[in-house]
């Protein structure tokens, strides 16, 4: 339900256009854990390479970014399970939720969604009302425009020191962002 | 053989689309159109490239492009292609004469019988206005180059 006042994010606005522009570093609306190479991911929740790269990621020990990047003509639930995400990290659970989706990717949809919430302690009423809300659309859509100006094409995309690995990184690289 | 160039005017082309229907190139006439010449269609690459650029159709729409994928598969495999990407781009079939299409554009790879990945943009008076052929076949163009192209047209 919205109202008049609070039709719209007063956040920082969408940018215009989606010509190429490098990928933006860290910042501090980002998701980011962990100690170690710093790790720019665009991925989604419903694809199951990005779970593969996530595992990977976990066990390299990185100080991982997470950046939505949802394809919906693929994965159709790929935007509702990143607005979900969001809506937890509102609850300052975001990793736990991420986490959550990453470990089962085949309970996705929306009683899944609420049994998780119950699982993490969320409040499963502010969940619902954020999921749905103008600023954590605009909040994936950032996540999902930086990404295609910087030259995403494909879930997973990680980038390393500003260069773009599509795909769920190999045995190479991950051995490289352990040192 | 390159990849056709820009200021080049485009070779003339029938194809049917993933209906049945013919699509040539006259019918692009007044409108910029961005030709994406790709592998084959159920390859897993080919399937991310065009999902991709279904997320950003509407956008690319607002600013006048309009997309056609291009394959040697027949137009009936382009229908169950597009149907199970659930994508609106149309598809046409350079199925016989085999690839003749891509060779006119530069983009057709003999030894494998298949096209590179390549863009080419043809302006509304039916010249080519950019091109661009991916490294590899793995690689997949980003979007935002198409969005470069756009912003160098307006800008010519």
């Amino acid at each position: 339900m919205r109202t008049s006042s609070s039709t719209r994010s007063s956040s920082s606005a969408l940018p215009e256009d989606l010509s190429s522009a490098g990928v933006p570093p860290p910042g501090p609306e980002d998701h980011v854990r962990g100690e170690g190479a710093v790790v720019i991911e665009y991925g989604s929740y419903e694809c199951p390479f990005c779970a593969k790269a996530d595992a990977l990621l976990e066990e390299a020990a990185v100080r991982r970014v997470f950046r939505h990047f949802p394809v919906d003509s693929k994965h159709p639930r790929a935007t509702a399970l990143a607005q979900a995400a969001e809506a937890a990290a509102l609850q300052g659970r975001f990793w736990e939720m991420h986490d959550s989706l990453m470990a089962d990717q085949s309970h996705l949809e929306d009683p899944h969604l609420w049994r998780r919430c119950e699982e993490l302690g969320l409040d499963l009423d502010r969940f619902e009302a954020d999921r749905r809300s103008d600023a954590v659309a605009d909040r994936v859509k950032r996540d999902f425009r930086s990404g295609i100006r910087a030259g995403v094409a494909t879930t997973p995309t990680i980038f390393v020191g500003g260069v773009q690995h599509a795909g769920v990184p190999d045995a190479e690289l991950i051995a490289r962002l352990r040192r | 053989m390159p990849i056709i160039e820009a200021g080049t005017a485009a070779p003339d082309f029938t194809l049917p689309d993933q209906d049945g229907n013919d699509v040539s190139l006259s019918d692009l006439e007044g409108q910029t159109s961005v030709l994406v010449f790709y592998p084959l269609d159920f390859s897993p690459t080919c399937t991310d490239q065009l999902n991709v650029y279904q997320e950003v159709l509407g956008e690319l729409g607002e600013k006048g492009a309009k997309l056609y994928g291009i394959s040697v598969d027949s137009a009936f495999a382009h229908k169950a292609f597009q149907d199970q990407l659930g994508i609106t781009i149309p598809l046409l079939a350079d199925f016989e004469p085999k690839g003749e299409v891509a060779k006119a554009y530069g983009v057709y790879i003999d030894e494998r019988g298949h096209n590179q990945r390549a863009l080419v943009m043809i302006d509304p008076d039916l010249a080519v206005k950019w091109s661009y052929r991916a490294p590899t076949p793995l690689e997949i163009p980003g979007a935002n180059l198409i969005f470069d192209a756009l912003e160098q047209q307006r800008a010519a």
